[in-house]
């Protein structure tokens, strides 16, 4: 996989926000990448950067408030900060789609449904009105909305939240993108409507080639659906592996930490849970080591004064940036 | 059988919408018939999906909801015949703890204010200094310090702010407790310090719980017996260990499959049954079996009459046609 061509590059990225409590490290220099076609997911506690990150991504950050501070965000080989904002918007509408959370922030409420997914056809793609309208229908169609002729000249209200969800997976798939972001794509959904929509990404993922970014705190969801997995914490990346080696062998204590800590289905029940002490840090008050070594089992005097970087502990797939990583070499014991 | 310290018989909660720009009148069949009992000192816990009437279940037996039909028997009183005077005693043994912690405390008070002016209004601890140390007393039982009763809700982070949500339904010396979503909105590594704190209290002070989630992982680690719901109606009711390892219903075994594992090599080799369309609105719910419509077992039977929650083993309840009695 090393050797293949990537096609998006994030490297030593930075965002910060200027707030009344100081400056907040939203994203603290994270670097990661997705190879074509592959599911790539970023996983964390809220708060810890990862829907910063895929807005740094989309140059959505407001500034002035919020600011890319430094790195570089290469989309096939192209740095997408150095773009002006028109050539931007052609990125975000036919290179790179993007699924939020909460659908009805990014839907707009009083245009029809129709419009809103014939609007980028015939803006980004050229598409004259009949065209865009029978692409339209076979959108909805794709995504699982049948009857889809009736359902173009209905509002975002009109559907359920399920059903906006795939809207947004249409939306995002209708210029045939090559990338997709998506933002804890299922975390406002039950469970049995969530499995539809993840089952729905993969297959269209697949069919169209199309590479995926998967935001969650869920890591059920990476261990069904991603083929690698970063693990991000206050704004860094504490641990990069493929999904099969990050749950055999977590190489971070946080890692371990989150993995130990969730009830499992599949697993004999348990006297009492193993949470992580603590809470997470303060990012305007960050300290000057390793941010998670407050909550850390196996902390050490020098992980209160340097703060590690990410590095190889097992082969060049497998990253983690803990100093004490080798101390967990032994597998996870649940 | 020990004596159940929460009886809940056929409870209706229907909610009249509409009727205004035109519109005409509808019902919600919130809840359609719901029957359980909760032992003393036990865990049962209350999952289905996002409006299936969970919350109104726990709103109905807390009195917040005045049910359409039913009854609700609490430590042997029959709420639904109690006067004003006698409920009020009733309902300071029944406590809740809801999901959104910072939307139910009062963003204007302390947290030492919080805890202690129901102590005041209900005069549980008449004196001021006392009252003070029960405060401190309280803090400490959530696994805070008693320097946290002079902060505000909004200086503290979400995980201290369920921990004063529940130190503030203990100070009411309850025997009863409605966990309402009590951990879905808290970061993963702080569910299981709430979960250990519910579990040992319940250990420590014999509490009972109706833990109310939509998360079956949790709701397997923290219930004695858990009921499934799906608009409005139990669809089965079992022990923990029969509920997730012998689901006898449909609908169970779609909730069990959708439930990711975080492990990728069992992912792969996972059977999954993925339920088609959605849930229906309780405004119009099917005819028949409320599941039929999604279930891939359905047969012409499950659209024409509506089957009774049977006890297919013991201890064991169904709400099925297809499911047998077994012997
Ligand atoms: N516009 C903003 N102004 C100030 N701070 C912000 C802004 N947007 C984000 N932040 C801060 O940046 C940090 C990272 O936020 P981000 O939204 O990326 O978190 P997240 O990992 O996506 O969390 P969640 O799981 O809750 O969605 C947070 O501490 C957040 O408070
Ligand atoms: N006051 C009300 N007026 C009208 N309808 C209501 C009212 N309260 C609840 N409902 C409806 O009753 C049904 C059951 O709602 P309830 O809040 O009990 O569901 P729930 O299972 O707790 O869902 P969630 O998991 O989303 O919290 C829903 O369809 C809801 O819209
Ligand atoms: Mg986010
Ligand atoms: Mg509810």
């Amino acid at each position: 996989m090393a050797n293949m061509a990537k096609l998006l590059e994030v490297r030593g990225l930075r965002t910060s926000f200027a707030t009344a409590a100081g400056l907040v490290r939203a994203v603290d220099g994270v670097s990661w990448d997705v190879h074509p076609g592959e599911t790539v997911a970023l996983v964390g506690e809220s708060g810890c950067g990862k829907s910063v990150s895929a807005l740094s991504v989309m140059r959505l950050i407001d500034p002035p408030a919020g600011r890319i501070e430094d790195g570089a965000i290469l989309y096939k080989g192209q740095d997408l900060l150095s773009l002006s904002e028109q050539e931007m918007r052609q990125v975000r509408g036919r290179e790179i789609g993007m699924v939020f959370q909460e659908p009805m922030t990014s839907l707009n409420p009083v245009v029809t449904i129709g419009r809103q997914l014939t609007e980028g056809l015939e803006l980004h793609v050229k598409m004259d009105s009949a065209a865009a309208r029978t692409r339209a229908i076979e959108l909805l169609g794709m995504v699982g909305i049948p009857d889809g002729e009736r359902r173009l000249s209905q509002y975002p209200h009109q559907f359920s939240g399920g059903m906006r969800q795939r809207m947004m997976i249409a939306m995002a798939l209708a210029c045939r993108p090559s990338l997709i972001l998506a933002d804890e794509p299922t975390t406002a959904l039950d469970v049995t409507i969530q499995a539809q929509i993840l089952e729905l990404l993969r297959d269209l993922s697949r069919r169209f080639g199309v590479a995926m970014l998967i935001i969650t705190h869920n890591l059920g969801v990476v261990a069904r659906y991603a083929d690698r997995v970063n693990v991000m914490y206050a704004g860094r990346i504490i641990e990069r592996a493929a999904a099969a080696a990050l749950y055999a062998r977590p190489r971070h204590p946080y890692t371990l930490g989150l993995l130990r800590s969730v009830p499992r289905l599949d697993q004999p029940t348990r006297e009492r849970l193993l949470p992580i002490e603590g809470q997470p840090p303060d990012l305007t008050r960050l300290p000057p080591g390793c941010a998670f070594a407050p909550r850390c089992a196996f902390r050490v005097a020098r992980c209160d004064a340097e703060a590690p970087s990410l590095n190889e502990v097992d082969g060049a797939e497998h990253l983690a940036a803990c100093w004490e990583s080798s101390r967990l070499a032994g597998g996870a014991r649940a | 059988m020990t004596q159940a310290l929460l009886e809940v018989s056929n409870l209706v909660k229907h909610f009249a919408v509409g009727g205004w720009r035109g519109g005409k009148a509808a019902t919600v069949r919130a809840v359609d018939g719901v029957s359980f009992q909760i032992t003393r000192g036990e865990t049962l816990g209350l999952v289905g999906e996002s409006g299936c009437g969970k919350t109104t279940v726990g709103r109905c037996i807390l009195q917040l909801e005045r049910p359409t039909g039913g009854r609700i028997v609490f430590d042997g009183a029959d709420l639904t015949g109690l006067a004003q005077h006698d409920l009020r005693a009733v309902r300071r043994k029944m406590q809740v703890i809801f999901q959104d912690p910072y939307s139910s405390l009062n963003p204007r008070m302390t947290i030492g204010e919080i805890l202690s002016e129901p102590l005041k209004v209900h005069r549980l601890v008449p004196g001021r200094a006392e009252r003070e140390a029960r405060v401190r007393e309280l803090l400490l039982q959530v696994g805070l310090l008693a320097q946290h009763a002079r902060r505000y809700p909004h200086q503290l982070s979400g995980g201290q702010r369920q921990r004063v949500g529940i130190a503030r339904a203990l100070a009411m010396e309850p025997s009863l407790i409605v966990c309402d979503e009590p951990v879905s909105a808290l970061d993963v590594s702080i569910q299981a310090q709430i979960i250990n704190l519910l579990e040992d209290l319940q250990a420590r002070l014999g509490l009972t719980y109706l833990f109310i989630a939509h998360d079956l992982s949790v709701v397997r680690h923290i219930s004695d017996r858990v009921a499934v719901m799906y608009l409005g109606r139990i669809m089965e009711l079992a022990d923990r260990r029969a509920l997730y390892e012998e689901p006898l219903h449909p609908y169970t075994r779609a909730l069990l499959s959708a439930v990711p594992i975080p492990d990728p090599s069992l992912e792969a080799g996972r059977e999954r049954v993925v339920l088609r369309g959605e849930v229906p609105s309780p405004l119009n719910p099917p005819a028949g079996c409320v599941f039929h419509p999604r279930c891939p077992l359905a047969e012409a039977r499950c659209a024409a009459s509506v089957p009774g929650l049977r006890e297919i083993k013991p201890g064991h309840w169904a709400a099925c046609h297809l499911v047998d009695p077994i012997a």
